[in-house]
């Protein structure tokens, strides 16, 4: 089965982290990305930029609606996400709870909708 | 050949008996909940059905799993003429070579598996109590909504999303890894604890026991000490056998409360509380001490204790001593006054709740008001113990507590 782990923490908490606090957590984010795909359980994964960069969009009556930045303020901020392939969603917990973010901000983690056509195949 | 009513009355007991633990293991085979409910009520169909004819058979157990098995397969094979996407599953189904056996330690782990499927973390608090009592216990959602004082609706909802989720986040049918367990069981017991908590003291509402959900807690407590006899598993059940031992004396006629000095002790259930007391020493000595041992500890103190004078006061605040090093909260810390105000005197624990409510950290627990009140009125100090008791009145929302909270106010304006 996979699972996206949807990684959130507070960006205003990482731009304050002094550089070589920063660079130990980016180490682990690297071994962490090796061990998972060691173990074959790696699909995807990519980190975000913060959501200043963020762009909105809508379409209401065929207009396309733009705006600036997530739509919600919330504390945490989805900064990143892997796609994982898990047993189940204890093993999927398990792989989740060793994402480096997780000890700051919240992994959600999500099962993948899979779409079987509808010819059986 | 066995007569007609017969053979109906041993259904009906085997139903009462076995249906839970044919379930349990249908819902492994077909890896389906809703299936797996189906199929067991189709074997118990089928049973009524063929039994009167054909005799009872040797394992009914056996007979009503596999029954129910090929009967989904069979409902299976139905829907999937008119839905493709049934194809998959049915193959899966199929595919499991494995016949029911007869082996009892893997119809006891099916049982272990449900209990801790059912209870899993990811499902929501109201989630696993309801499809606990749903499909461990085998209460029907109208039971649980009756307990519960809550619509049918609502329940029957809860018990829908939590097996979707279960299917569709692929929850495992799984009895957890012993490096999971500690932290698992837990989050059992709690259930468990819940369940009677509502049935004990019910949260809302006009009566003040709701002995139906105390009974099914009691029972989930037992099986679970029989299928996995963990200390805190003992213990949780000793807790609940040695409060509900209490029931009779705790409620009065007229369905007023009776604190636990006040009570007729004659009225204490003596069995439940020797077998509670046996459970306490059997979780003392079997492994790590964990909170629901030390309550049940408390507890049997005062089981023990045949008139409220006889209480071993200064052994109840050592066991909240040690309950405090494991879960240092204010209200496990609120319960240590009180017994410090009954060892050294009303000041003393008066000193003690004061502070913890100077800290701010219990300012909308009527309990702790209430606890106030009553070291004051002890005191002779009317005038602040009738503000603390109306504090306590206007916090609590449960009928009898409040009738009895204004029965004190009106004692002392009197």
């Amino acid at each position: 089965m996979r699972y996206l782990c949807l990684i959130y923490d507070n960006e205003k908490a990482w731009e304050k982290l002094p550089k070589e606090e920063a660079d130990s957590v980016f180490g682990e984010y690297f071994s962490f990305t090796e061990g998972i795909k060691q173990a074959g359980q790696y699909v995807g994964g990519e980190a975000l930029q913060p959501t200043p960069t963020a762009t909105t969009v809508r379409v209401r009556n065929g207009k396309v609606q733009t705006t600036d930045g997530p739509f919600a303020e919330t504390k945490e901020q989805l900064g990143g996400y892997y796609l994982i392939d898990a047993r189940d969603l204890n093993d999927a917990i398990q792989v989740a709870a060793k994402i480096p973010s997780a000890r700051y901000g919240s992994v959600e983690v999500r099962p993948i909708m899979e779409i079987t056509s509808m010819d059986g195949a | 050949m066995f007569e007609q009513g017969d053979v109906r009355e041993r259904i009906d007991k085997i139903y009462r008996s076995d249906s839970r633990r044919v379930l349990a293991t249908l819902i492994r085979l077909l890896g389906d909940f809703d299936l797996a409910e189906e199929a067991t009520q189709d074997a118990f169909a089928a049973a009524v059905d063929r039994w009167p004819a054909d005799g009872i058979p040797a394992n009914p157990r056996t007979w009503l799993v596999s029954t129910g098995r090929f009967k989904a397969i069979d409902r299976l094979r139905r829907r999937a003429t008119f839905d493709n996407r049934l194809a998959p599953v049915l193959r899966r189904v199929d595919t499991v070579v494995e016949q029911p056996e007869v082996d009892e330690t893997q119809v006891e782990d099916d049982r272990l598996r449900l209990i801790f499927t059912c209870c899993h973390p990811a499902l929501g608090h109201d989630s696993r109590i309801a499809l606990t009592l749903r499909e461990v216990c085998g209460l029907t959602t109208e039971e649980i909504a009756h307990a519960y004082l809550t619509p049918a609706p609502t329940i029957a909802q809860r018990i829908v999303r939590a097996k979707a989720k279960i299917r569709d986040a692929s929850i495992p049918y799984q009895v957890p890894t012993l490096a999971d367990l500690p932290e698992r069981l837990h989050t059992v017991l709690h259930v468990i604890y819940l369940v009677f908590n509502e049935g004990y003291s019910a949260s809302s509402g006009t009566t003040l026991v709701r002995h139906d959900l105390s009974s099914e807690a009691i029972t989930l407590g037992r099986l679970l000490v029989e299928l996995l006899p963990e200390p805190e598993s003992l213990g949780l059940l000793a807790l609940m056998l040695l409060h509900d031992a209490r029931r009779l004396a705790r409620v009065s006629p007229e369905g007023e409360l009776v604190l636990l000095d006040d009570q007729d002790r004659s009225l204490w259930n003596r069995p439940q509380i020797t077998e509670g007391c046996k459970l306490v020493e059997r979780a003392l000595t079997s492994g790590p001490i964990g909170p629901y041992s030390l309550q049940a500890a408390i507890a049997a103190v005062h089981g023990e204790a045949l008139t409220a004078g006889e209480t071993d006061w200064p052994q109840i605040v050592g066991l909240y001593d040690l309950l405090m090093f494991l879960e240092p909260t204010p209200i496990v810390e609120l319960n240590r006054a009180v017994a410090v105000a009954m060892r050294d005197g009303a000041a003393k624990g008066l000193e003690q709740i004061d502070t913890i409510i100077r800290r701010g950290q219990l300012p909308e627990y009527h309990l702790a008001h209430a606890a106030r009140a009553d070291l004051l009125r002890r005191l002779g100090r009317t005038g602040e113990a009738i503000e603390s008791y109306e504090r306590a009145l206007d916090l609590n929302t449960q009928e009898p507590e409040r009738r009895f909270l204004s029965r004190r106010i009106a004692e002392l304006r009197g």
